[in-house]
């Protein structure tokens, strides 16, 4: 056959297209000459004329005519790297190209991407949850005016304390509302649970009692018809009104506007809804949504044995006001101070002792900036939140350095592409910027899936820290500033490892990077060596989180198996009210009795016992001791009636129980534990000495005789040492409250004996309220601090240990693959597997062992921060930190190991001929 | 018969009927060029030096695209299909002729003889 393409070239000569067009149109018209030669020979032509005939299709002016517009000539293909001239354009292609390399390395990206997420994600949601209970102000108008009136220095007040801010009586706040002057209107609150339902299971809401200026001084308006005023807290209170919170209208009446004018039961009283506040508000409190407000004077209709707004004994009110523009907070407290000595000397309890009366007088107002609100959460997780925060930027440092050194390993492995790419007449800038978008691309990916973690976190980490009793309401809007901190952070890393290694191979001459034969210019001993560097840091940093997460979860395992004093499984708490029976005083302890006696003969329950206060239970009580008169330390108190020592399984150890023949007319008794007697009795033997509970002239308390010992038990805190306490018996109690706390231990289930306990109760009247808990679970919600620190730290300790091993296994594998040949002379004289093991495994063993080392350092100085939130350990426990050591060796070995034995396996020749 | 047909119609008819040879399936350029000899009973026939250029220019436009295609034990070929905006060309242009044809035969009054 003819060769066309000389003809075909020179007819095309003078049409001016580029080489590479040229010789793809030659290639398509010397194909189409050769089929129409084939044909014209078939149809019987003779070869000569056949090729004649097929040169006659296309005469040179036709051509060289068509080609001369110029259409044809295409625009250069596209070589990568190469300037295409539009910014957008180059971008996508980038992109695209970025998209393809990742598809090619789905390991690779998996791995940077799931690191990054998980790190990005961590701290997100972290610093979410810390800056919705720390940082964030009130949603109310100009918050930074706000300021709450305490007394600074608080210590020894005694009384009764209700609920987390008991910072003032009423009377105390009726004094400072007409003498203060440095606000321009104060007012007083105080949260409280309201049962919604009449008898029966208790149904709870969030309740608000408020003073009259509450909403107008914070600026909260209505969504719907109107908020309290002050003519709606006044001296008994009327028809009393509320209001509803916004999230409470939405879920219990669909957000209905009829549901103004309706009534509300609250502790079994009607209340009229007068309006519902904006959606925004959801009271003072950080963590807690308010359900309910009602003003003040509403306490003497829903709370009417307690007589809060009168007694000068209970602290229950959190006070607060707006500062008068114009006046530092440093003159706002000039001026409570010098109102104290009056506010303190009109509100003497009465029943205060002389020394007492003296301590009170001493005490000294004072105004704390208010802006973001009070929180229980706040003093009890900002510390864990920060040291997790802390944890979850190690393990993001940690998966950055993964990071690193996966793109360091790309970039090695990609020296020969840039290099060719640079010497096909790619721009350094155009690679440069290439490589730019991949790290960006990366990150970007990284930080999107970070958020989604971030979500996912934080909504687990609010359920997580709600229980029965509170439900914990925050407001976690994504906080773009972590965000866009962390992924900056993350592309910051991308750049910086993947950026540098492919400078330097885009400054190599190109010619250089292709003469070594496939060997990329990574594998010296510098650049080696900061992937070293990395994994090193890597295994120090995750060994810090691995003792964290150790001492974590060692303190829980200590705290849920400590021996308590009592038994903690199998106890019903059941919880009854009767005030709305209106028994009288005299008549209760009988009614308690009688209701006791019912529990105790359901079948299945094996013991009963009515107690003030469930150990762990939330609530507790404490006084002064007195012995021949003498002032002691206060010691715990609790009142219990009879078996109540074996319903909670706690032994007595000397004298007896309670039982019948302690009554209101006998002499007062109590049983103490050993720690009562140690402290108040030390050496003697204790049954039959006397001592006094509190004291005042004008209520003296009963000379009581210790009739038993108890063994110790924890009382309000399983993290405290075992306290003194003294039991007194209920039937001894002069002034019985209309309710009663039953602990019931039974063989049947929870589930029936509930029912079986609703029923009975039911029965003796359907109007007692009742309310159920679980002690065990109790136990579990009382520990909720250490489980979410155990269990946080533990998966991030896991993902660091993680990490670090893959960061491990990457360098080691490198390290065989770089060493191939090597390995091949070392076998080819006479090494065998083992000795080839041996060698890899030492390389792993020099970087574990530096990173180890440096890590205990760290690890002894980071476990100082966590000390308070240990249990029973020392954050230097050298077991935890030997432990933790083991655990992250054998990890790290095990991956070594697989390079190692892949590297023994080498056949020597295979190995010596890719030389 | 190939008299009858100007050059000039030719050429503008041309990017039509091989939108047309497209429209089912793709086709390299040397059997476009056969099916147009065929099918017009040899009545058209383009030269290599006009078909090629044709191609480029309809590829050029966007209406056609051109792909190397290798199937074993064949030398890799160019074949072209029919892309989106060459589709509804087709169906415009042969909208086009049609009302082109019907004209002429009303003027000339062909359509009785």
């Amino acid at each position: 056959m003819p060769d066309w393409k000389h003809q075909i070239r020179s007819r095309l000569s003078g049409a001016g297209l580029s080489l590479a067009r040229e010789s793809e149109i030659v290639e398509e018209l010397s194909q189409h000459l050769d089929d129409r030669y084939q044909e014209l020979c078939r149809s019987g032509m003779s070869e000569t004329e056949a090729a004649r005939a097929a040169l006659e299709e296309f005469s040179e002016e036709e051509l060289q005519q068509q080609f001369s517009r110029r259409e044809y000539a295409y625009s250069q293909p596209p070589v990568l790297g190469a300037d295409t001239g539009s910014a957008l354009g180059a971008l996508w292609q980038d992109l695209r190209y970025a998209a393809r390399l990742f598809r090619a390395n789905p390991v690779f990206t998996a791995a940077a991407i799931i690191s990054l997420a998980l790190g990005i994600g961590a701290n997100t949601a972290i610093f979410q949850m810390l800056d919705a209970v720390r940082l964030r102000l009130l949603p109310v108008r100009e918050p930074q005016q706000l300021a709450r009136i305490r007394i600074p220095e608080s210590h020894g007040r005694t009384g009764n304390f209700n609920g987390p801010y008991a910072d003032l009586t009423y009377p105390q706040f009726e004094q400072i509302r007409d003498r203060q002057q440095g606000f321009s209107s104060v007012f007083a609150w105080s949260g409280d649970s309201f049962n919604l339902n009449r008898g029966g299971e208790v149904r709870k809401s969030q309740g608000l009692l408020v003073s009259g200026d509450f909403f107008n001084v914070l600026g909260v308006g209505p969504a719907l018809g109107r908020v309290l005023e002050p003519t709606d807290d006044r001296s008994g209170c009327g028809s009393p009104v509320a209001v509803l919170g916004y999230g409470f209208w939405q879920r219990q009446y669909g957000g209905k506007a009829s549901v103004l004018g309706s009534t509300l039961t609250l502790n079994g009283q009607p209340f009229q809804i007068v309006g519902v506040t904006t959606a925004g508000f959801f009271g003072l409190e950080i963590g807690r949504a308010f359900d309910v407000a009602v003003p003040l004077c509403a306490d003497s209709i829903l709370n009417p044995e307690d007589h809060r707004l009168t007694d000068r004994f209970t602290w229950w009110l959190c006070a607060m006001g707006r500062i008068k523009p114009g006046w530092p907070l440093a003159k706002v407290n000039a001026q409570l101070q010098a109102i104290s000595p009056a506010v303190f000397r009109e509100t003497v309890p009465p029943a205060y002792a002389a020394g007492e009366v003296k301590h009170y007088l001493g005490f000294r107002l004072g105004a704390l900036p208010a802006s973001n609100g009070v929180s229980e959460l706040r003093s009890d997780y900002e510390t864990p939140l920060w040291l997790l925060l802390g944890i979850a930027g190690l393990v993001l440092l940690i998966a950055c350095a993964n990071l690193a050194n996966l793109m360091l390993a790309r970039a090695s492995a990609r020296e020969r592409e840039i290099a060719v790419r640079l010497a096909l007449g790619a721009a350094r800038g155009r690679l440069l910027r290439q490589l730019l978008t991949e790290s960006l691309f990366l990150s970007a990916i990284g930080a999107l899936f970070g958020l989604g973690v971030a979500g996912l976190t934080s909504r687990f980490l609010v359920r997580y820290l709600s229980t029965r009793e509170t439900h914990v309401v925050l407001n976690l809007g994504t906080d773009w500033r972590m965000l866009a901190f962390t992924a900056a952070l993350a592309a910051l890393t991308c750049l910086l490892f993947g950026l540098t290694p492919a400078l330097r191979a885009v400054r190599t001459p190109p010619a250089v990077a292709m003469n070594t034969a496939g060997r990329g210019l990574t594998a010296t001993r510098e650049r080696f060596g900061a992937r070293r560097v990395l994994v090193v840091c890597q295994v120090a940093l995750s060994l810090v989180l691995v003792v964290a997460a150790l001492l974590f979860v060692r303190s829980l395992h200590k705290l849920l198996t400590l021996n308590a004093g009592f038994q903690r499984t199998g106890i019903l708490v059941v919880n009854t009210d009767f005030t709305r029976l209106n028994i009288p005083s005299a008549q209760r302890l009988e009614f308690k009795r009688e209701l006791l006696e019912r529990i105790r003969a359901l079948p299945g329950v094996e013991e009963a016992a009515i107690a003030m206060n469930v150990p762990l239970g939330g609530n507790f009580s404490n006084n002064n001791i007195f012995i021949n008169g003498e002032k002691k330390e206060p010691a715990d108190l609790n009142q219990v009636s009879d078996h109540f020592f074996s319903t909670m399984g706690t032994p007595l150890l000397a004298g007896r129980d309670f039982d019948n023949r302690d009554s209101l007319n006998s002499p007062a008794v109590a049983i103490v534990n050993q720690a009562f007697v140690q402290k108040y009795f030390p050496g003697s033997n204790p049954l039959g000495k006397t001592f006094r509970v509190g004291d005042s002239p004008d209520q003296p308390h009963p000379l009581t005789e210790i009739i038993g010992v108890a063994k110790n038990t924890k009382y309000d805190d399983l993290r405290k040492d075992f306290p003194p306490i003294s039991y007194s018996p209920a039937a001894q109690d002069r002034e019985p409250d209309p309710d009663a706390r039953m602990l019931v231990r039974s063989t049947l289930g929870l589930g029936s004996l509930m029912e079986e306990v609703k029923t009975a109760i039911a029965q003796t009247n359907p109007t007692i309220d009742l309310q159920f808990r679980v002690f065990a679970d109790q136990i579990q919600e009382s520990l909720l601090r250490e489980r979410l620190l155990a269990m946080l730290s533990e998966f991030f300790g896991f993902l660091a240990a993680l990490l670090a091993t893959i960061g491990l296994y990457g360098v080691i594998s490198y390290m065989v693959a770089r060493r191939t040949g090597e390995i091949g002379i070392r076998m080819a004289l006479g090494a065998n597997r083992r000795d080839i093991v041996a060698m890899v495994m030492r390389e792993a063993a020099t970087l574990l062992g530096l990173g180890l080392v440096v890590g205990a350092v760290l690890s002894l100085f980071a476990a100082r921060a966590a000390a308070a939130l240990l249990y029973g350990l020392k954050p230097d426990d050298p077991l935890t930190l030997i432990a933790s050591a083991v655990i992250l060796a054998a990890a790290a070995a095990a991956a070594s190991f697989l390079p190692a034995r892949r590297a023994a396996r080498l056949d020597p020749m295979t190995a010596l001929r890719e030389e | 018969m190939a008299g009858m047909l100007d050059r000039e119609l030719k050429k503008g008819s041309a990017e039509l009927l091989i939108l047309s040879l497209l429209e089912h399936r793709a086709r390299h350029g040397y059997e476009i060029n056969s099916l147009i000899d065929q099918r017009s009973g040899g009545a058209l026939h383009f030269n290599v030096a006009s078909l090629y250029p044709l191609l480029y220019r309809l590829e050029k436009r966007g209406w056609i695209q051109g792909r190397w295609v290798e199937k074993s034990g064949q030398r890799r070929r160019r074949y072209y299909r029919l892309t989106a905006a060459g589709r509804a060309m087709l169906k415009s242009q042969r909208g086009i002729w049609r009302e082109f044809v019907a004209a002429m035969n009303r003027v000339t009054g062909m359509e009785n003889a």
